[in-house]
């Protein structure tokens, strides 16, 4: 046999290669959205309407309407993920349903967004008759980030010691007792990483808002949950895609606005659970 | 009273946690309402192997094999580029970096995972498809290839953080063992290491795939809209998934189009939740 | 007679944890039980303030009562305050000193600020703490040491007013002078309290308990007066662990 040594140097060589063929581009688009978009980056940009189909003119309701959606998304993805993820740590039994359930979510992780697309259209656009409109698109999106939100709160939840509900009970306190007083508040910096992962994601999903909210151009702001709107990802999309001569660095700077929103959610997200994880008292 | 309040609250709780299974059987079910509609008007085998989309002409031609050979090449190709490199990479990772680099490489791979598909789309569509293009010297840089390489991109960091989580937990022992006889360390990733995460690394690649199959935005951004049957890769197709999102905009609700494109979700839900499944099974498996 | 126990079987799935116990404990007495690992000592002090039912695949059969109400038919919560446990390894809640103490007081509802404060004090004047705590009240019990720490544990036991408390090996981790301290505390607190005290310590046991009862592998194997089972035991098997020929 060859030298082993030199086998190992080979291949060595290979899988850094592999690595490093993943990692560099990752650097590149960034360093290249930062480069072409920050030329357009301007007060005005972030805060003007739109104006000759995007050729000229800000963001500022596309910005709007992705901060709508998100909220509402959080704000139906949350409380029921959160208790969702409270029975599957505290109340489920190892059984068949917990199986299913946990199967559940592993696929509505899975399914692609357009599906959610199609289905928010199917639900809250046509059978419920919400039409196309921020409350039918922050639905679908909430749908969609459930299983994010449900699997890092259930991890939250789990890494509190075990101990410290057996101690509770022998107190007297009820099991609800033990897990709002006890677990919930120590599993808040997972709970909170979960959430914002959530927003990130949902903040940059174009193809559930495809049906269900999104517009191109709309003369003004949302006036309520019932209007379309626009959003940063659609019109992105439009704009490289339908609108002809668009200036480059307009595309640009709504990529690396789009971009900046979402990496500095994430960011956020792995503060916290850094410093949480340093800060544990147990 | 506080009894009363407790008893309402753990039956909120236990809702919520069937409140996952509620939502999957809710999409099954929405799909299916308007999908099927299809099936009385052409049957699912002229639906599935007709090789003719042309939804909006006189009289309507709803084969959708081109877009599921569409999707098939595109994957394909995603998948002979990712599985190498990603394997290769979660090897490097969980093996052989040395520790402050492997942080480094890890919130690389997890940028990445958060780019939106939408701006790695636009991206692509602005450096990759004029490259092909030049490269090969094509009409148009709009290609399966192209939208293969992308979409590969775009499935490394399941791919890799799964691998290696697969590889992580392997037993270290067996490691151990090897390199006590003797062995190179390359010699105990590939032998030893490798063979026992392998359930867990094959369930990684299948996730990737499904990431892949279900990827709608960047695809439509760079394959092109060609709904033909591929006969190389170096050309325009059209995915199940870029069907959806681009047609759906202009198909008349109650439409036959409508229904179509419907039941295009159908078979798109049905691919993500087998593969879903299975992977499921292999990550236990192991355990 | 406080504690009444008959016939009393524990399964852990196919593990046959303790059988058929049956045995008294007196009021205001302290029983210390021993007996090497896995004879069922931990199983039987934990289905007192039913523990055990928190485990997956657990069954008992036999009755358990406390004066004469059979522990099954009492509501839980109440039982687990009648019946306080105090752990093998000092386990402070994540919260302050003074949180701490106040938790399962607080959990039981009705009680005003000033009277928690005051519950406080006194159960932590009873497990001789409070001197060397009170200035420091709303600091984490984690700044605690080892001995400190388990001796809250106690006040935050006695806070809730038991009538029993159930000691799990309480100085397993702790030096000897924390020890002693927590002993003393022990024999303070039977005028008040009907205490258990299980233990790997056997001279910690002589030296603490009225009554020592013998566990081996699931048996109640001899219960008597203490300097009984120590000088002139029935069964040879209690002699030969007293002796140290296993263990």
């Amino acid at each position: 046999m060859r030298n082993p040594q030199r086998t190992e140097k080979i291949a060595f060589f290979f899988l850094l290669l592999a690595t490093l063929l993943i990692v560099v581009p990752v650097g590149l688009i960034i360093v290249v959205i930062i480069q072409k978009g920050a030329p357009a980056i301007n007060w005005q940009f972030l805060t003007d309407m739109p104006r000759q189909g995007m050729r000229a003119g800000g963001i500022f309701p596309a910005i709007v309407g992705t901060i709508y959606l998100v909220s509402g998304a959080i704000l139906f993805a949350l409380p029921i993920g959160l208790l969702a993820a409270v029975y599957l740590s505290e109340y489920a039994k190892d059984n068949f349903l917990t199986r299913i359930i946990k199967l559940a979510i592993v696929n509505l992780a899975g399914v692609p967004s357009v599906v959610y697309g199609l289905f928010g259209l199917a639900l809250f656009v046509v059978f419920f008759k919400f039409g196309a409109s921020i409350l039918s698109g922050a639905l679908t999106l909430g749908i969609m980030i459930l299983p994010i939100i449900i699997t890092a709160s259930r991890e939250a939840l789990e890494s509190v010691p075990y101990s410290f509900r057996e101690v509770s009970l022998s107190l007297g306190a009820s099991k609800w007792q033990t897990i709002r007083n006890i677990v919930l508040p120590n599993a808040i910096p997972g709970i909170l990483t979960g959430t914002i992962l959530g927003l990130g994601r949902a903040a940059g999903e174009t193809a559930p808002i495809l049906f269900t909210v999104a517009a191109f151009y709309l003369p003004q702001l949302p006036q309520s949950i019932f209007n379309q709107a626009m959003a940063l990802p659609y019109h992105l999309y439009v704009i490289s895609t339908q609108v002809p001569n668009v200036d480059e660095k307009i595309r640009y700077g709504t990529a690396l606005v789009l971009l900046a929103l979402v990496l500095f959610m994430n960011l956020i997200a792995i503060i916290i659970r850094y410093r949480f994880r340093k800060k544990k008292k147990w | 009273m506080r009894k009363v309040k407790e008893f309402i609250i753990e039956k909120l709780i236990l809702l919520c946690g069937l409140a996952s299974i509620f939502f999957v059987l809710l999409i099954f079910l929405f799909l299916l309402k308007e999908g099927l509609s299809l099936f009385k008007i052409i049957s699912p085998f002229k639906f599935l192997l007709g090789d003719k989309w042309y939804p909006i002409s006189e009289p309507a031609r709803l084969g959708i094999l081109p877009l599921i050979l569409g999707s098939v090449v595109v994957t394909v190709g995603a998948a002979v580029i990712s599985i190498p490199i990603g394997v290769g990479a979660a090897l490097y990772i969980a093996e052989v970096a040395p520790l402050k680099l492997k942080e480094v490489l890890k919130a690389g791979i997890e940028l990445l995972a958060a780019i939106p598909s939408v701006v790695l789309g636009f991206i692509g569509m602005v450096t990759l498809v004029p490259w092909v293009k030049t490269l090969f010297k094509l009409p148009t840089g709009l290609t399966a290839l192209s939208g293969s390489i992308m979409l590969a991109f775009m499935a490394m960091p399941t791919i890799v953080s799964i691998a290696e989580d697969a590889l992580y937990s392997a037993p270290k022992t067996y490691k151990e063992g090897a390199l006590a006889l003797g062995a190179t360390r390359w010699q105990a990733i590939w032998r030893v290491m490798l063979p026992a995460a392998s359930s867990g690394i094959l369930a990684a690649v299948m996730l990737g795939i499904g990431r892949v199959i279900g990827e709608t935005m960047a695809v439509m951004m760079i394959t092109g809209n060609a709904a033909v049957i591929p006969t190389s890769i170096l050309q325009p197709v059209r995915t199940l998934t870029a069907t959806i999102a681009a047609e759906m905009g202009e198909a008349v609700v109650g439409s036959e189009h409508y229904f179509a494109l419907f039941a295009i979700g159908i078979v798109l839900f049905a691919i993500s939740f087998a593969i879903n499944v299975t992977a499921d099974m292999f990550l236990h498996k192991r355990r | 007679m406080k504690i009444s126990v008959r016939d009393l079987n524990i399964w852990f799935g196919e593990i046959h944890s303790l059988k058929n116990l049956s045995m008294d404990v007196q009021t205001n007495e302290i029983l210390s039980i021993i007996g090497p690992a896995r004879s069922g000592k931990t199983t039987f002090l934990r289905e007192l303030n039913r523990l055990n039912e928190l485990e997956r695949n657990v069954k008992a059969s036999g009755s358990v009562t406390i004066d004469r109400s059979n522990i099954k038919k009492i509501n839980t919560e109440s039982l687990r305050r009648r019946v306080g446990m105090v752990f093998a390894l000092p386990l402070p809640l994540p919260l302050s000193i003074s949180d701490n103490v106040a938790y399962g007081a607080k959990m039981c509802g009705g009680k005003s600020k000033a009277k928690l404060k005051q519950i406080v004090e006194q159960a932590l004047k009873k497990a001789y703490l409070w001197d060397e705590v009170k200035d420091r009240l709303e600091t984490s019990a984690f700044k605690l040491s080892g001995g400190q720490q388990q001796r809250l544990c106690i006040a935050r036991t006695l806070a809730v007013e038991p009538e029993v408390i159930l000691f799990d090996e309480p100085c397993s981790g702790l030096d000897p002078i924390s020890t002693a301290k927590v002993e003393e505390a022990m024999l303070k607190l039977k005028n008040d309290y009907t205490i258990i005290l299980v233990t790997n310590n056997v001279k910690q046991a002589a030296r603490v308990g009225d009554r020592t009862a013998f566990f081996l592998s699931g048996e109640l194997v001899e219960l008597d007066k203490t300097d009984r089972i120590f000088t002139t035991p029935r069964d040879q098997r209690t002699d030969d662990y007293i002796r140290g020929k296993f263990g």
